[in-house]
């Protein structure tokens, strides 16, 4: 096993500034109904969110709610039934760099190194080469991964190729960066650095991030709000403000504010859950 | 774990000769790869001599096949009465058959697991065609082509193209189905081109190379075919001819010379096309 390796003094230096506040998402109205062979089903029923520029939203609910759906559909990658997303006033009509994407399976190119996955949407943007080597430098460097980035995806441990999906989508300096579960097939201490982490490129950062998760206490410690999923159909059925004091430390798990939150998220899903098991 | 274990006083420092005899005969197998691979064609060939030299009749009858040595004699006479041209005619039609249908094959596979259009309008009769053995083409090759020399070359060519066909026409399929990659290329803002050349090629690359590999071993399969039409030079060519003269050891010898450089040739494919995919780690099991 691969160790995880962080230096902390590595990721306190702010790599680049931004200036103009950007990454307002608005979701308006969003509804979509899989149909297939006579038989169709509502997945999501007229969705509305206001996310707000550099804000940590984090999209909450039971496996069936549709949370991976309503971020693929502000990705692009999917057209929904009804209704429209906007990024910064733009509407999303197709995928593309300016919505960053980090997807719960290890998507690194195989037959790219560290290096040239993260090159490759610089590269594709036609940045000149001694720019590219620069900036992904300097992203290598912001999640310790400087040392590898000669390295296949298949050298890699699952963490690090996890930080290396980040700061491709990131490199581009998207408006907003979309999350679908990204830590969910790493072990639980690899989990917890890869939070703390996160949550320290996105204060160095100031990107705005939508963060797709099933993990009550994953939401709470990361958001900055929590959109509650429910299912049958996929809806938002409760929206909640964290009111935890940042930054914040995988410590505070431990203290009764955090437990307390935790508790309070769990009774809303706890019916969804339920809905979501009968269906299965 | 040791200091846990109760000691034995007695240690066998002298194992009885049987145990040293399957010491030696297991380290021989599970120590070099190269001496197993050595041993095992020692066996073969030892194990071909005995049945030849007992005149083994039990169903399979060795008392007409040439013996090894047979055979070995009949191939120092061989390349003691100038075998170049022969191999030389063989490896060029062999080389040129496999070029072409490598090119086309590759080419044709791409657009065919690319475009619909394309698979619609040219599976159909390549289909047709797919099943057609390498023998039954003699006749019309001999028909379409302006000289033996390239109607040899096509019979060699329609071994090869097919295997390498359908393997690149799965191979970008399996990568347009991979929907994680095909979106990582999208949401990075990449077109088409760059899903295709950055993406569906590196992706498909594995596939690729294992129908080059078979294309290489099924145009070796191909040669005593193509060389039926040969006048005079080939090892194909040779083959055949010992047959028509009831001269047996230059068949075999023909056989193995094909297997030898078929073997070889598929060897270097693999090799070359593995160089192109550094990103590749393969770890076998170990027996």
């Amino acid at each position: 096993m691969r160790q995880e390796t962080m230096k902390k003094e590595m990721l306190t230096s702010p790599p680049m500034t931004k200036s103009t506040p950007k990454g307002a998402v608005n979701v308006e109205g969003i509804s979509m109904i899989f149909s297939r062979q006579g038989y169709s089903n509502q997945v999501l029923d007229s969705i509305n969110l206001q996310i707000k520029p550099g804000e940590l939203a984090c999209l909450l609910g039971p496996s069936g709610c549709g949370k991976s759906t309503l971020l693929n559909i502000i990705a692009g990658f999917v057209r929904p039934t009804a209704g429209y997303v906007m990024v910064d006033q733009q509407p999303v009509k197709k995928p593309g760099a300016d919505r960053g994407f980090v997807f719960q399976q290890y998507s690194l190119l195989p037959w790219k190194t560290t290096f040239q996955n993260i090159e490759f949407g610089l590269k594709i943007k036609g940045v000149p080469k001694s720019e590219r080597e620069d900036m992904v430098g300097e992203y290598l460097n912001l999640v310790g991964l400087a040392k590898y980035r000669n390295a296949y995806p298949n050298q890699l441990s699952g963490g690090m190729q996890q930080r290396a999906s980040i700061v491709r989508a990131l490199v581009n300096s998207p408006s907003v960066l979309l999350m679908d579960e990204p830590f969910a097939a790493l072990d639980a201490q690899t989990r917890h650095m890869m939070q703390e982490l996160l949550l320290t490129i996105w204060s160095t950062l100031k990107t705005t991030v939508i963060f797709v998760t099933h993990d009550i206490e994953e939401a709470v410690f990361l958001g900055d709000r929590i959109f509650v999923m429910g299912v049958q159909p996929g809806r938002i059925k409760a929206e909640l403000e964290v009111p935890l004091a940042r930054p914040r430390h995988v410590d505070d798990m431990l203290t009764p504010e955090f437990t307390q939150l935790n508790r309070q998220v769990f009774e809303l899903i706890r019916e969804e859950t339920l809905k979501s098991m009968e269906k299965q | 774990m040791a200091s846990i274990l109760p000691q034995s006083g007695v240690r066998p420092h002298h194992p009885p000769p049987i145990v040293r005899l399957r010491q030696t005969l297991q380290a021989l197998f599970f120590s070099g790869r190269s001496v197993r691979r050595f041993i095992a064609l020692v066996l073969f060939f030892g194990i071909w001599q005995i049945l030849c030299m007992i005149g083994f009749n039990f169903f399979i009858n060795f008392q007409l096949i040439p013996s090894p040595w047979e055979v070995f004699n009949a191939t120092i006479e061989f390349f003691f009465s100038d075998p170049w041209v022969h191999i030389r005619s063989s490896v060029v039609r062999v080389l040129v058959g496999f070029a072409v249908a490598s090119v086309l094959g590759v080419i044709l596979g791409i657009v065919i697991g690319w475009f619909q259009i394309a698979e619609d309008l040219l599976m159909p009769s390549l289909e047709l065609l797919r099943p057609i053995p390498a023998v039954a083409w003699i006749p019309l090759a001999i028909l379409m082509f302006p000289n033996a020399e390239t109607g040899m070359i096509y019979i060699t060519f329609i071994g090869a193209f097919f295997p390498i066909l359908i393997s690149t026409i799965r191979a970008v399929e399996n990568i347009l189905h991979d929907i994680v990659l095909i979106r990582v290329g999208q949401c990075l803002g990449a077109t088409q081109w760059h899903v295709f050349k950055d993406i569906v090629i590196p992706g498909a690359l594995p596939g690729i190379a294992g129908g080059l590999t078979i294309g290489m071993g099924n145009a070796w399969f191909c040669l005593v075919t193509a060389e039926i039409l040969a006048g005079r030079y080939g090892v194909g060519y040779v083959t055949w001819e010992s047959y028509v003269t009831s001269n047996y050891p230059p068949i075999v010898m023909g056989m193995l010379l094909i297997g030898l450089m078929g073997a070889f040739s598929s060897w270097a494919v693999g090799r070359g096309t593995a160089a192109l995919m550094p990103w590749r780690v393969i770890k076998k099991q170990d027996a």
